[in-house]
């Protein structure tokens, strides 16, 4: 039993999906709202914490692979939907799949860009180079015509629903969560840890850096589609440094590197963003405190580290 | 008997300071091997060199008939060429059996899609490996430890660990940064036993870096001397300590200490 | 070759780069002595452009009574002070706690004091535009072979110069100023040597966030308008600038923000030629960051630094 664990869970949450998106009919739009929102935050959060908790690499440029991830489902699906707009609900649901994954593959493919500069940088040099690498993106969107330029995109269908995004949140999970609890993955611990001793342990610390990257950033496309196609309109303002950091808020408080603070501290920043909603200009102002009294007086996140307590050998 | 590391003519120079000049030196399989020499003589530099840590500018270094030339150092591990650090480096976030279990990854089969799917083959290696590390930790007394984090193990258990994450990888030849730095004397009369144990019980040769004589005298057959990045004597401990150019060379560091 | 044309981008380059030098002379100070990126800094540099608002605004009443260039220097003047008392307020409440800590916590503490200071000003200030008043006229002066430069040019480059020979004069000659290289260049044995580190630390802050202030206002001079989020792009263009020269040296950072200006005007005022969209402007800078990492990651002027094992 306790070795099918992880395949268990993944199946609970799936199933759990479900059940979601079976009594959504029942929800009204105000919460199915709020759910998809902490559904695509617990993708990104969950997805930035591999790259920036487990493994080490600061990286401040989660928005931009959220954009190439939105921009290239929604392409797809606007090039589609006259053809769609007729076809049984199954096939527009296939295509809106497809053009997920092809968004997410491609911001992966950014990913692996931008983990090739990250062998040679640490610490804060990466996160400036990263948030460079995000904006560089930013700013050919806003540059492209075929892309909408600033203005953005209109129309896109409203295919995200609560099966897709709590869906892919939990298989989101469950590969950083599985992926880090093997003798494999805990490899990625060891280059946050000590690059150097990792070197000499005979880990390939190049390999899981770009690994982390592309995984990540392949997460962060599909919550970038997720997003476009529920809220029908993206701009390139929309993805800017700002949103970044804001996911990098989550993963801090959460806990770099533990998987469930991280997706605890999505569902929650999105529940503080809708209730705070009309004391909008003191929400960031709350979080940037939020932020540097927690360096002061608890590093480690404010939900703190479950994980590292917990993390024990395998019983037999 | 061929060698199993050879150095030819080695040389290292950092913006033109030359820290280690033309050094030849070799190690047999399972022989002990002692690198010493007043402070600076470039012991550590020879370390980062065999290690791929340092690119050398010249020479050759062979491990078993095998060129180290721009390997990288996690390559050259998986060769069969382990270290500890001077200054400890464990995961410090990751538990004893984590910090072994890690060391054990450039012998993987499985990878990161096996990591997801969680197969059979995946969940028979995880099983292979946890029982491996938990012999192992049980060999060197860190077994009852497994699940504390690395860090909070006293002094000497790091240390000792990071011996046991080092064979973890594997290892024909162990290099030993100044294991003895910041040890009491019965703390080194223990870790002499261990390295002698570890040599007889894993049959690997060892390159010892040491300040402390008493332990390179304790624990070699055959000891380097370094002095200015230049091998000034080598031979058995009995012939290095009557060795005047040695006792020159360490002398004349003490005179400039007092 | 129109070399008018080329005069005058060089002129417009050199206007934009002395901003980001005098920016990235911050980044390259703090770097300098505490090896961390002030993240914030260019949130000093917004806030230097408010408080050249505000002064002006609070001290209209007396302006009338003296010459338009002492008016001027003093919104300079104060603009800098109070951005200098801000840096050292920044430093000794959210940096100075996490001397020992890694520089991870501290790039986290610099990302919130950045986000403190640029929704706090949105808070105090308002999110849209404000127009910035005219601090001197404005003519524009005919050069040689139909090239003009601004009044606002010529003091932008004109101030800038004599801040940076004073800062070489504070570097070079004063105490403060030896103890600042002292400590840049190895911080223990400074401190061993009877440096007073804290009131360094609290100086080089002072003084970066002063130059950024001064920045500041000339960023204001010459577009116009501020706004609480400008001091992102600039920041990080003038944090590139830093790196560009070589971290930590302060005559690179100069070079290195001149550079920047000079490179993202041209590709403006050659785009046609190049083939690159005049809206990539904002990317080339982080072009030329990511270029200068992957081949030459000392900088242009800077020392490279190996850790050691």
């Amino acid at each position: 039993m306790k070795k099918h664990i992880a395949h268990l869970a993944l199946v609970a949450g799936l199933a759990a999906s479900v059940a979601l998106y079976a009594i959504a009919p029942q929800l009204d739009d105000y919460a199915v709202n709020i759910f998809v929102l902490a559904g695509i935050n617990i993708i990104l959060a969950v997805s930035l914490n591999l790259v920036n908790g487990h493994t080490g690499q600061f990286s401040l440029g989660h928005a931009g692979f959220m954009a190439a991830g939105a921009y290239t489902s929604s392409i797809i699906t606007l090039t589609l939907a006259p053809a769609l707009a007729s076809a049984p609900a199954w096939q527009a649901q296939a295509a809106f799949f497809s053009a997920l994954l092809a968004g997410g593959l491609f911001a992966s493919f950014c990913g692996f860009l931008v983990g090739v500069p990250s062998l040679r940088l640490r610490g804060d040099y990466l996160a400036i180079v990263t948030l460079g690498f995000g904006e560089i993106i930013r700013v050919v969107i806003q540059n492209t015509n075929a892309l909408g330029g600033a203005r953005g995109l209109e129309g896109i269908p409203p295919y995200t629903n609560l099966l897709w995004t709590f869906g892919i949140a939990t298989v989101a999970i469950y590969v950083v969560a599985s992926l880090v609890n093997s003798t494999y993955g805990r490899g990625f611990i060891s280059v946050r840890d000590d690059e150097i001793a990792a070197e000499a342990m005979g880990i390939n610390t190049t390999k899981y850096k770009v690994a982390a990257f592309v995984i990540g950033a392949f997460f962060a496309g599909l919550a970038g589609g997720l997003y476009a196609h529920f809220i029908s309109y993206i701009a390139p303002e929309g993805f800017n440094f700002l949103k970044s950091v804001d996911v990098v808020v989550m993963v801090i408080l959460g806990g770099m590197g533990s998987t469930p603070g991280v997706a605890a501290a999505a569902v929650l920043l999105t529940l503080m963003n809708e209730l705070l909603r009309d004391f909008e200009q003191y929400r960031m102002i709350v979080f940037a405190l939020l932020l540097i009294i927690l360096m002061i007086v608890r590093p480690q996140g404010l939900l703190g580290n479950f994980q590292r307590r917990k993390r024990k050998a395998p019983q037999p | 008997m061929s060698d199993l590391l050879k150095l030819e003519r080695v040389t290292m120079e950092f913006g033109g300071l030359r820290a280690v000049g033309d050094l030849d030196f070799h190690i047999a399989p399972e022989e002990m091997v002692g690198l010493i020499g007043p402070n600076g003589a470039g012991k550590t530099t020879v370390f980062n060199i065999i290690t791929g840590v340092y690119k050398p500018t010249r020479g050759a270094i062979r491990f078993n008939g095998v060129s180290l030339h721009d390997k990288k150092a996690n390559r050259i591990t998986a060769l069969g060429i382990a270290r500890t650090f001077q200054n400890i480096r464990l995961f410090g976030s990751l538990t004893v059996f984590d910090n072994v279990r890690t060391a054990m990854n450039g012998r993987l089969r499985h990878g990161i899609i096996h990591s997801l799917t969680r197969g059979p083959a995946f969940r028979a290696e995880e099983e292979r490996i946890r029982g491996e590390v938990l012999a192992l930790l049980d060999i060197f007394g860190l077994k009852d430890d497994a699940d504390r984090q690395a860090t909070d193990l006293p002094y000497g258990d790091q240390r000792r660990l990071e011996i046991v994450r080092a064979l973890a990888t594997g290892p024909k030849l162990l290099l030993l940064d100044e294991p003895a730095a910041g040890m009491n004397p019965t703390e080194k009369v223990r870790l002499m036993e261990l390295i002698h144990f570890v040599q007889e019980k894993f049959r690997i040769a060892v390159l010892l870096v040491e300040h402390d004589m008493r332990v390179v005298m304790g624990v070699c057959q055959r000891i380097v001397v370094l002095d200015h990045g230049q091998k000034i004597a080598e031979g058995t401990p009995q012939a290095i300590q009557r060795d005047p150019k040695v006792i020159e060379a360490y002398l004349g560091e003490e005179a400039h200490h007092a | 070759m129109d070399w008018a044309n080329l005069t005058q981008q060089l002129i417009n380059g050199l206007s934009l780069g002395a901003i980001y030098a005098l920016i990235a002379l911050g980044y390259t100070m703090v770097y300098g002595v505490l090896r961390f990126i002030n993240f914030a800094h260019g949130d000093v540099f917004m806030i230097g452009a408010f408080a050249g608002l505000y002064v002006h605004r609070w001290l209209k009443p007396f302006f009338q009574w003296m010459p338009e260039f002492l008016s001027a220097l003093l919104v300079l003047l104060l603009s800098m002070c109070i951005c200098a008392a801000l840096g050292i307020l920044i430093e000794k409440l959210a940096y100075k706690p996490l001397r020992q800590r890694s520089r991870l916590t501290v790039l986290i503490t610099a990302i919130g004091v950045s986000l403190l200071l640029s929704y706090g000003a949105q808070l105090l200030f308002g999110a849209a535009p404000k127009g910035f008043p005219q601090l001197i006229k404005n003519d524009t002066h005919d050069l040689p072979g139909a090239v003009s430069i601004t009044t606002e040019q010529i003091v932008v480059l004109v101030v800038t110069l004599l801040l940076l020979v004073s800062l070489r004069f504070i570097v070079q000659k004063t105490r403060m100023g030896l103890a600042m290289r002292a400590l840049s260049n190895n911080p223990t044995a400074a401190s061993l040597m009877g440096v007073n580190t804290d009131a360094v630390i609290s100086f080089t802050f002072g003084l970066g966030s002063a130059l950024a202030a001064a920045a500041g206002i000339f960023f204001a001079m010459l577009y116009q308008a501020i706004d609480p989020f400008m001091g992102i792009l600039p920041g990080i263009k003038a944090f590139v600038a830093a790196v560009l020269g070589g971290v930590g040296n302060i005559a690179g950072a100069a070079l290195g923000g001149f550079l920047i200006g000079l490179v993202e005007t041209l590709v403006v005022g050659y785009s046609k030629n190049i083939g690159i969209p005049p809206g990539f402007r904002d990317a080339v800078a982080f072009v030329i960051l990511i270029l200068i990492l992957m081949f030459k990651p000392a900088g242009l002027l800077g020392k490279s630094e190996r850790e050691k094992v």
